[in-house]
């Protein structure tokens, strides 16, 4: 095997934070030197710090590692500086652990979280010497594959990722390491490799596939040739029990985000937040056993020597184990009362109050809760079911128990929102601000608000994307309301951020030649603020004859063929069609985990049931035990296809409204 | 009690930060099960306290950290029982019960000697700069503090300057450095010597006390020789 470390350590010297390029993590594998075994190269295409910490990379790194057949190296982006130098050097993109060049492996496999990192895969590429687009590299190179949520709508990439994998990648990881192995020792062509790959299922193939374009519009996508199928159903593990992973998670030698051990306690989410794509793609649920939770906890703190454990899944908090499993963190001698517990994604309750102040004894600096909408009215329309006496008594909770700052979650530019909705997020912020102050002269909470995306596979799939302009105007109306308001901290996220996001998340094959003149205009690292230039797309969308008002802006109608159709995450057209009808006139959705099935599709379509160990719900307000379903006050407002103004606001009609042509 | 370790840093890890090692060391603890004392407050951090930060991409063979425990330990076993859970190219060398009351190791350190590549320049070459470089009056050298842009003098820190052969292409320079009132780094010295030097070693850390000089904690204290061949 070849290694390009001595190549690669005299540019470090050279570098911010060398440290990021120079692996040996604890937990990090040593390649085996044999060419038998089918070669990955797993690649998160954004800088080590965010990419380390992702479980999904992580997982399938161990699962590979473990197989016979198959062996797992990683690499991550090198911030510009290193490029640059690996560049000028003519070192290659390289596996941290071997120091060997990406084209040398038989698969490189991305790991898809977040739609504006395209333009590194495609550069990541391109540093592995490979050619970008998938027609142009043949059965030398390596097999560019990916995964993660954003394959739920593949389109965008689909001229150069050679195959998707659509859901949980831990059954299938194995199956393609057999077929390329059998492909390698027969020599097959790439062609021949793709045919069969289509056939595995989750596995979409989209040189396979025609999309064929009629007046300017996505008319269908069909697949070229038979046994290939015309709908790609997403994998699903039936039982996360029987996948204990990571065994051996990665500690690294410099900071990283979430630099913590992290335990999944469930995977997929039936809360049914509308605007949330990870609630809907990971369906059904599926829990681990406390006795599990609780023996991966205690083997990891031990192995790692982290001092914090994060519970990791959409909503930790309805874990039906969640108040042994924290009691038994807490309590645990072994831990000595230096342990801290964090739940991402609490729910807004006083039980969750209850649950923090239990578990974060130490360290009790902030608290984060996302009721997303400004006003009750909206978080029905969305489905975030947080009433404003439990949003208070849950922050009236919070500085009571010794919190100083709390931080709120909202989203501006959601379906049928309002100026009044808008004004709401600084309203309920500001009331939060005065209950802290019976506590704390010094409390503060911050209201950080970010655009909506509508996302593939979700109910707001058809609704079309406010405008930068609109969604600037309602930050400025952020900005008014919050002036002068003492303890407030406004932040929001960049709406011309939101529009290049807009452009990826539901584009057609067509956006691929947006993102490849992106990246060629050197625009990578689009996540970040400092190289974020929304010019760049703008000039590229403009170069494919695309319109921001055609991609982003503009309505979807019923009966549009939507690009990721060929493609499902096991919900029902229809059923995410009637949701969007529910959403539109304010009418909230049931947790199913509790409540009778209303088949979305996840578990009947695709044989799996839901793994929840308690009968009843949890504990807690309006969000646990009895969710308010009652009707919302009729929409003020109209939602216009095709106006690309977003919806305008004041109109007097219904929602639910026409939004057909 | 108190304890205080010698560690060698050598190898990959080198690129790692003063505050990466403070992480690998705080993890280590942990993992070795080691009854280490935090500190109380809001943010409890285990009670650790590090020597002069080593820069980044430089080796050493001589840095020190010292740690408060709980409980009474036996120092001798604790390199043994630490060195599993510090990555490779860590490596604890000694380690020395120390009196509650002694002075830190940023108070006590006065000077530290270095091994320098200097790739490419011939050993005369090589002392003819260091000739010119002792005999300057003053060594002035630029250096951003808080934004702005400031000249240092560095002649006074500069104790020792020696030229050596290298077995790489090249030669080896040894200079000990003041750390007072500043510690002087690798790659100022660089500078003030217009070469450009390759890898820097820390080989000790001088304690001088009127006129006599000590190392914090002799390696010889445990291990013979740091464990040089383990580094990548």
């Amino acid at each position: 095997m070849t290694s390009l470390w001595p190549r690669i350590e005299p540019l470090l010297a050279k570098v911010a934070k060398p440290a990021r390029y120079i692996g040996g993590e604890l937990g990090a594998q040593t390649p085996v030197d044999d060419p038998g075994r089918v070669a990955w190269l797993l690649v998160y295409p954004d800088t080590y710090e965010i990419g380390l910490p992702n479980q999904g990379l992580q997982i399938l790194y161990e699962i590979l590692n473990e197989r016979a057949d198959s062996r797992a190296e990683r690499a991550y982006a090198p911030w510009t500086d290193m490029e640059a130098e690996m560049r000028a050097a003519g070192v290659p993109l390289y596996s941290l652990e071997g120091g060997r060049p990406a084209s040398e492996f038989d698969v490189i496999a991305f790991n898809l979280s977040a739609e504006l990192t395209y333009t590194n895969v495609l550069n990541l590429v391109d540093l592995a010497g490979l050619p970008v687009r998938s027609a142009q590299r043949h059965g030398g190179h390596p097999l560019v594959v990916a995964g993660g949520h954003c394959a739920f709508n593949p389109e965008p990439l689909a001229d150069f990722v050679d195959a998707f994998v659509l859901g949980d990648g831990e059954e299938v990881v194995g199956e393609l390491s057999a077929l390329v192995a059998s492909h390698n020792s027969g020599g097959g062509e790439r062609h021949e490799l793709l045919l069969e790959l289509a056939r595995i299922p989750g596995v979409y193939v989209p040189a396979l596939y025609d999309a064929v374009f009629e007046d300017g519009r996505l008319g269908r996508v069909v697949p070229r040739a038979s046994g290939t199928p015309s709908v790609v159903e997403k994998r699903v593990i039936a039982d996360l029990g029987a996948w204990p992973y990571p065994k051996q998670q990665l500690v690294p030698l410099v900071e990283v985000v979430h630099d913590r051990l992290n335990v999944e306690v469930f995977r997929g989410c039936t809360r049914g937040c509308r605007f949330c794509q990870a609630g809907m793609i990971t369906r059904p649920v599926r829990e681990r056993s406390s006795a599990q939770v609780d023996a991966m906890v205690r083997s990891g703190l031990e192995r790692t020597g982290y001092d914090e454990v994060a519970l990791t899944s959409l909503s930790s908090a309805d874990f039906s184990g969640i108040g042994s499993t924290v009691a038994g963190i807490i309590n645990d001698p072994e831990c000595s009362g230096q342990v801290s517990v964090s739940l991402p994604s609490l729910r807004v309750d006083a039980f969750t109050v209850g649950l923090a102040t239990e578990i974060q004894k130490v360290r009790r600096t902030g608290l984060t809760f996302a009721p997303e909408g400004g006003t009750w009215r909206m978080r029905q329309v969305i489905n975030k079911l947080i009433s404003e006496e439990d949003l208070y008594a849950a922050v009236d909770g919070a500085f009571a128990h010794g919190w100083r700052r709390v931080k709120l979650y909202f989203l501006i530019g959601l379906p049928t929102e309002t100026d009044e909705d808008v004004r709401g997020i600084v309203t309920l912020a500001r009331n939060c601000v005065e209950l802290g102050r019976r506590h704390h002269r010094g409390a503060s909470v911050t209201a950080s608000v970010g655009g909506f995306v509508p996302k593939p596979q979700t109910p707001f799939q058809w609704f079309g994307q406010n405008t930068t302009d609109e969604l600037r105007r309602k930050v400025g109306i952020l900005k008014d309301a919050a002036r002068g308001v003492r303890g407030l901290n406004l932040r929001w996220h960049d709406p011309e951020a939101t529009t290049a996001e807009g452009i990826v998340s539901r584009g057609d094959r067509r956006v691929g030649a947006v993102i490849e003149h992106v990246f060629r205009a050197g625009g990578t690292f689009q996540e970040w603020s400092e190289h974020f230039d929304l010019t760049l797309w703008t000039e590229a969308l403009e170069a494919a004859g695309l319109t921001l008002e055609e991609t982003v802006f503009r309505h979807r109608p019923e009966a549009e063929v939507l690009p990721w159709d060929h493609l499902s995450a096991g919900l029902h057209r229809d059923f995410l069609w009637q949701d969007f009808q529910e959403a539109l006139s304010g009418h909230g959705l049931e947790d199913c985990r509790w409540t009778p099935c209303y088949d979305c599709g996840a578990c009947t379509g695709l044989g799996v049931e839901h793994v929840v160990a308690s009968a009843v719900p949890p504990a807690g307000g309006s969000q646990g035990t009895g969710q308010d379903l009652t009707r919302a006050d009729a929409v003020p407002v109209r939602l216009l296809v095709g106006d690309g103004a977003g919806a305008p606001v004041g109109a007097t009609a219904t929602a639910g409204a026409e939004l057909s042509r | 009690m108190k304890v205080r370790f010698r560690f060698a840093k050598l190898g990959r890890v080198r690129w790692t930060s003063h505050r990466d090692v403070a992480r690998m060391w705080e993890r280590a603890l942990r993992r070795g099960r080691l009854p280490v004392s935090y500190t109380g407050g809001f943010s409890p951090r285990p009670q650790l306290s590090f020597g002069l930060a080593l820069p980044t991409g430089c080796e050493s063979v001589a840095e020190y950290v010292d740690a408060s425990f709980d409980a009474q330990l036996d120092a001798a076993e604790l390199p043994a029982r630490l060195d599993p859970h510090l990555p490779d190219g860590v490596s604890v060398v000694a380690a020395a019960p120390l009196d509650d009351r002694a002075p830190s190791l940023q108070q006590e350190v006065t000077s530290c000697t270095w091994d320098i590549d200097v790739p490419g320049i011939s050993l005369d070459v090589l002392q003819a700069a260091l000739d010119r470089t002792l005999g300057a009056a003053t060594l002035p050298v630029h250096r951003e503090r808080k934004g702005r842009r400031m000249i240092d003098d560095l002649r006074p820190s500069v104790l020792s300057l020696h030229a050596a052969t290298a077995d790489v292409a090249g030669s080896r320079l040894h200079a000990e450095l003041a750390t007072r009132p500043r510690g002087v780094r690798p790659v100022e010295l660089a500078q003030a010597l217009g070469l450009e030097l390759g890898m820097a070693r820390r080989t000790c850390q001088w304690i001088e006390r009127a006129g006599s000089r000590r190392e914090p904690l002799a390696a010889s204290a445990v291990s013979p020789d740091p464990v040089l061949g383990r580094a990548s």
